[in-house]
């Protein structure tokens, strides 16, 4: 296939199109999704349980509630920021969702008559109470977005901050006590299938959509962009700098909220820990799909394959029967060769 | 090995090295001999800072030999090359400006205490405090190794580095662009100390634009145009006009044509802007289609004077009119709502943003013009990207293209688009013209003429002085936050700009 080198001058939608291509060809995404190919293939040919239908949509189902955090992470990150608490958010945001939904702060987990005699219902119907739990991820997203736009702290304490305040609420209110979930089109959501393909993953890919779109083809994106690329220039340009980071860090608390939510209805609880320590996971899959660090420079594309190597990775070493003790240095080694394999990638540069 | 002057001490032959899309060198011989300051010169682009990257041992070449001292050697790296005599000087100085002098001479060799005290890491400060004087005084420069960097002004910044350089015993000693953010005076004293290093027996490679200095302090040129060398002579035998032909390839007959334009109304007032302890009183005027240039020294808060207008940093107290309405500026976004445009000063940081594509870069600043609720209209940023690049002759493969990759003068262009593409009234340039090589510098004084033309209201910022007289219907000369002096036309010279910059005629007032 012609890379149709750099003479793309983009006029025509013809040429757009080939500019997409292009695009989806340009080396950095192609190398980690070579390196995703090369997984699946491993575990295609040593395995016989990895290339089956059910398999395959429960893997990707598996990564989904981390991509969907990943689409907000990287908008954080393209700024330049970070944002730690997407793992407490993700907790936090299907907690609010179980609650509003069941009614009682502090579920039992049976299925009681109160509950049996209002139809599963709680105070809220489905829309409004996922409507509510996303809302609610935006909050600690614009509570994150406050503090590093007007605080002016680092990004990295902010949400570091915020990761232990927010779960530390939801622990708290729930004295460790875990919400189950009834309403059956919320648990659709997690659970669910349309036309054979779970639920999760035609959201995810819908969000990945949207995310790509935004980041593209807006304004906020491209300011986005130029923020991570340089604040100064972008500040000179009347770029408004900090509604720009504001505003993303209140789009990364609301997908991971998303995420979160998507994983109670999954699981048809919201624990307390749900979450926990997801947001290395979620970090790992932005950076590992070549997300700069510095910012300014990252894909939507590369956020799915990066999410998709963590979660065919954990899969492969259940399959290939790594103890479950030794799994995680083997997650850690992959973080480290992706993100050497980006290092001599950006050394070319001149 | 006697080292006496005039001997070969440095050869490289053929030296070829290519970048991705790119024959950055083609066979490129280069000598350096004792006691000789070799300037290499060359458009940007021309592989200049290639060839001294291989020099330095940054880049591997992929063709090619040298030959150190009668010696073939390969540089395994930049600390190697410095081991082998060849030290570098880069116009982004490497000093860790949060240690001392002495700290940044001996950094990565510290003089240890004897015994076991020195085996667990413990420093001799002594011994590193005393060297460092030792080198500093070598070089007859007066900064105490204690002083911390960050206190120092670039110049003694610079002289730091060089003691450092020398303490290696380097006897190659490549510099990059080494005035150019000197001020005139230190400029001189800088020039002194390399006609005594030379003395001493060491070889001096100067790269540098500034064509005036190249012709006061080298003995030899050697130019580059495309990867090739085109031209190796002894400076007696050149002109500056001749340097130009051989770096352009083409003859550039008077660089400064200036069209007369008869200035309409004001556009721009500033008055007494005051910004404590960097701007005192500062009141100027420019009409449409003027060109006011603003000259004085380095520190004399020209660049600051554009930021305040501009609205990057705050002020005490002034005033600004736009079209005879006071306008309030609190920040770059209000100054570009007034149609202020500002091509600032450092084009790296603050002028583009060097990851992103041409395209995106040139737009950014009219984006929400070219949206629906947020979305853009991808065709109208096409369209104004080409016609951008068409009309200023942005030489770039593709609208995608980012930034980085394009030469100073044509990123410098990108910015000018960005700004073109609001219909400013006014635009501030700030130094438009540094780093840029001699045919887009010629192409942008071209598209500065063109603008006034159009109407706008141009602020010229430049330490350039030909530039500045050149280009300018008035100076204004700042000197130590203020206005010291305006220049019309006919009174314009070097000597008067300079005169008033250097505070001179106030001191002869005040007296």
């Amino acid at each position: 296939m012609a890379r149709s080198t750099e003479k793309v001058q983009a006029l025509t939608a013809g040429e757009q199109m080939q500019r997409g291509l292009a695009g989806i060809l340009r080396a950095k995404e192609t190398g980690t999704l070579a390196a995703l190919l090369m997984m699946c293939l491993a575990l295609t040919v040593t395995t016989r349980a990895f290339l089956t239908e059910d398999n395959l949509f429960d893997v990707i189902r598996g990564f989904s509630f981390v991509a969907i955090a990943g689409l907000g992470q990287i908008i954080v990150m393209l700024t330049g920021g970070i944002d730690l608490s997407v793992g407490s958010t993700m907790g936090f945001a299907g907690w609010i969702a179980a609650i509003l939904l069941a009614g009682t702060s502090r579920g039992s987990t049976e299925v009681t008559p109160e509950i049996l005699a209002s139809g599963f219902a709680g105070p809220l119907n489905f829309p409004a109470a996922t409507l509510i739990a996303i809302l609610a991820g935006a909050g600690i997203g614009a509570v994150n977005g406050l503090l590093v736009t007007r605080v002016r702290l680092a990004p990295f304490i902010a949400t570091l901050g915020t990761l232990s305040i927010f779960r530390g609420i939801l622990v708290g209110f729930t004295e460790g006590w875990t919400q189950r979930i009834y309403q059956p089109q919320f648990l659709f959501m997690g659970q669910g299938y349309l036309a054979r393909v779970p639920v999760p993953i035609i959201i995810m890919v819908v969000l990945a959509v949207l995310v790509f779109l935004f980041l593209t083809r807006t304004v906020w994106g491209t300011n986005i962009f130029a923020v991570g690329g340089s604040e100064a220039a972008a500040k000179m340009s009347g770029v408004p700098v900090r509604n720009t980071k504001f505003m993303a860090y209140v789009l990364c608390g609301a997908l991971a909220g998303i995420g979160g939510i998507l994983m109670s209805a999954k699981l048809g609880v919201a624990m307390p820990t749900a979450g926990q320590g997801y947001e290395l996971d979620v970090i790992a899959a932005v950076v590992i799909g070549g997300t700069s660090l510095a910012g300014g420079e990252g894909t939507v594309w590369g956020v799915l394959i990066g999410a998709a190597i963590m979660g065919v990775l954990r899969n492969g070493l259940v399959l290939w029967n790594v103890p479950a003790y030794w799994r995680e240095s083997f997650i850690g080694l992959v973080i480290i060769v992706a993100a050497t394999v980006d290092q001599f990638r950006s050394l070319r540069r001149p | 090995m006697p080292k006496n002057n005039g001997d070969l001490l440095l050869e490289m032959h053929g030296i070829s090295k290519s970048f991705p899309g790119v024959q950055a060198l083609d066979k490129v011989d280069f000598t350096a001999r004792r006691g000789e300051v070799v300037a290499l010169i060359g458009e940007n682009g021309a592989g200049k800072s290639t060839l001294m990257k291989i020099l330095g041992g940054v880049y591997r070449y992929d063709e090619g030999r040298i030959v150190l001292r009668g010696e073939e050697v390969v540089f395994r790296s930049p600390h190697h090359a410095q081991q082998l005599g060849v030290s570098t000087i880069y116009q982004e100085l490497n000093l860790t400006t949060n240690q001392t002098v002495g700290e940044n001479i001996f950094l990565g060799r510290q003089p240890r205490l004897p015994g076991i005290l020195g085996a667990l890491g413990l420093i001799d400060r002594r011994a590193e405090r005393e060297g460092a004087l030792k080198h500093l005084k070598h070089l007859g420069v007066p900064i105490d190794p204690r002083a911390r960097v960050s206190e120092l002004s670039v110049a003694k910044q610079q002289l730091v580095e060089i003691a450092k350089a020398l303490s290696f015993d380097s006897d190659i000693l490549i510099m990059d662009e080494p005035t150019a953010a000197l001020p005139d005076e230190e400029v001189h004293r800088l020039f002194g100390l390399i006609r005594s290093l030379k003395q001493q027996g060491l070889a001096i490679i100067f790269v540098s634009h500034r064509l005036e200095e190249v012709m006061e302090i080298a003995d030899r040129i050697v130019v580059l145009r495309d990867g090739q060398l085109v031209g190796d002579v002894p400076i007696a035998e050149v002109t500056v006009q001749k340097i130009i032909q051989m770096m352009v390839g083409r003859t550039i007959t008077d660089m400064y044509v200036k069209d007369k334009i008869e200035p309409g109304e004001p556009v721009l007032e500033v008055r007494n802007l005051t910004r404590k302890g960097v701007l005192s009183d500062v009141s100027l005027t420019v009409r449409a289609g003027e060109i006011v240039g603003l000259g004085g020294l380095i520190g004399a808060g020209r660049t600051e004077t554009a930021r305040a207008i501009f609205g990057v940093d705050p002020i005490d107290s002034g005033q600004i009119f736009v079209r005879g309405k006071p306008v309030r500026i609190d920040s770059p976004r209000s100054a570009i709502q007034h149609g202020i445009g500002y091509v600032p000063e450092d084009r790296k940081q603050q002028g583009l943003i060097l990851i992103m594509a041409v395209r995106e870069n040139i737009a950014l600043a009219r984006l929400p013009e070219m949206a629906d609720l947020g979305w853009v209209r991808s065709g109208e940023v096409n369209q104004l990207a080409n016609s951008m690049v068409e009309q200023l002759r942005i030489r770039t493969p593709g609208l995608q293209q980012q930034v980085m990759y394009l030469s100073g003068g044509n990123q410098q262009k990108v910015v000018v688009s960005k700004w073109l593409a609001l219909n400013p009234r006014v635009l501030i340039l700030d130094e438009p013209t540094r780093g840029v090589d001699v045919g887009a510098k010629a192409e942008i004084h071209g598209l500065i003429n063109q603008l006034a033309k159009q109407g706008i209201a141009v602020l010229l910022i430049s330490s350039e002085l030909p530039e500045l007289l050149g280009m300018s219907d008035r100076i204004l000369v700042m000197c130590r936050g203020r206005i010291a002096g305006e220049l019309q036309r006919h009174e314009f010279s070097q000597e008067a700009v300079i005169a008033l910059a250097s505070g001179a005629e106030q001191l002869a007032t005040e007296a």
